[in-house]
């Protein structure tokens, strides 16, 4: 992680702050969901940010107290503009919830058993899946082409441990940067040049 | 005072929680239900669910949902603020020494192994995402039988065009949406 804070114009910060806005404001689901989401945008479409430094950021973003989705934004907002970039992002993730919820608060009965939002949200999570399995098959297929085994181990044996044994993720967490410390230290220069 | 009192409370909070939203809404509960008595148990029950239903992270949503029901939208306003500056504050520092301290072979092997873990774990919740699509269950059926009395062809039509748009490359935030409205759609001719 080199030059932080390029120097950003009004339109990065127009596109960051609606880009996130609308993926907050429609993304049913966790912060995994939502990272993979931030990916098509920030990674994919506009090309601000690299795979690599997506994941570091989504694995700290974990790591940290509160909620996922938000300290995502924040360090990756921050990574791609500093303080002023984490702001925005951080304002384009809360702003959402606090219209929607104003709103709902009002009605909340209306809402709760209104059949249309039912199945509007029903349809949108059928969307965010799309959007999750292409991320999460985009993701492995680069990581089988560096052909790393251990990488490999990793990503396998903490597949298995969560999906299949529920493992907490903080434990996963611990013991997969336990293992990189041990393992992977000089596999830096390898991977530069792939993901 | 009371938006202040949110503020201060949703920031303990915000700061001692660790695994995701749904670690947070115990330590919500206990400050607005049992030690203020903002709210009942069954009007926090309700927050859960709406948390749940809408869009948007649950520990925000939860924030936002108690400090409206408590004070109003200045209170929704405090609460959301108050739980997201210590991740603020905390996320700023480690950013920093990430980019001074990031290239320290050690700290570099770290994220080595943290970066498959984190394409495992979006991997898991990927899986666990289809099985809810499909089946309404976040893990998949155990039998053939309990696969065919749980399907649900509508999200399935819809989750196939929504793959086909992905690898189109359409809009992220387009998808989204026709899939809400082809939601209500499907939903209304069945």
């Amino acid at each position: 992680m080199d030059d932080n804070k390029e120097k950003r114009g009004g339109h990065f910060y127009r596109a960051l702050f609606w880009s996130t806005f609308w993926i907050s404001a429609l993304t049913v689901g966790g912060g995994f969901v939502i990272i993979s989401l931030l990916k098509t945008k920030y990674v994919d479409e506009f090309g601000w940010l690299d795979d690599k430094e997506t994941l570091d950021l989504a694995a700290l973003a974990q790591s940290m107290p509160g909620v996922m989705a938000v300290n995502a934004s924040i360090l990756l907002g921050y990574r791609m503009a500093g303080v002023p970039g984490a702001l925005t992002a951080l304002a384009a993730t809360i702003l959402p919830p606090l219209i929607t919820l104003s709103l709902i608060a009002q009605a909340y009965e209306a809402f709760a058993s209104s059949p249309v939002v039912r199945l509007a949200l029903q349809g949108m999570q059928c969307g965010a899946t799309a959007l999750i399995v292409s991320v999460a098959v985009d993701l492995v297929r680069k990581k089988c082409k560096e052909k790393q085994t251990i990488p490999l181990l990793i990503l396998v044996g903490t597949f298995v441990a969560n999906f299949f044994f529920g493992v907490n993720l903080m434990i996963l967490i611990v013991i997969d940067g336990l293992a990189g410390l041990m393992f992977l230290q000089g596999a830096e220069a390898k991977q530069k040049l792939d993901v | 005072m009371l938006c202040l009192l949110l503020f201060w409370e949703f920031a303990k909070i915000g700061l001692v929680c660790v695994g995701g939203g749904y670690a947070s809404m115990p330590l919500i509960q206990a400050a607005v239900v049992d030690t203020y008595h903002w709210l009942t148990l069954s009007e926090f029950i309700d927050i859960f669910t709406i948390s749940q239903m809408t869009p948007g992270p649950i520990g925000i949503n939860a924030a936002t949902f108690s400090g409206m029901k408590v004070a109003g939208l200045p209170g929704s306003i405090a609460a959301t603020l108050g739980f997201v500056t210590p991740s603020f504050i905390l996320c700023l520092i480690l950013a920093r020494l990430l980019l001074r301290y990031g290239s320290i072979g050690a700290i570099q092997g770290v994220l080595n192994g943290l970066r498959p873990a984190v394409v495992a774990l979006i991997c898991a919740a990927g899986l666990s995402f289809i099985a809810l699509t499909l089946f309404d269950v976040d893990r998949f059926p155990a039998t053939i039988a309990a696969m065919k009395e749980r399907f649900d062809p509508k999200s399935a039509v819809i989750l196939a065009l929504a793959v086909v748009a992905v690898r189109k490359k359409a809009n992220v935030i387009h998808i989204l949406l026709a899939c809400g409205v082809l939601g209500v759609a499907l939903g209304m001719i069945g």
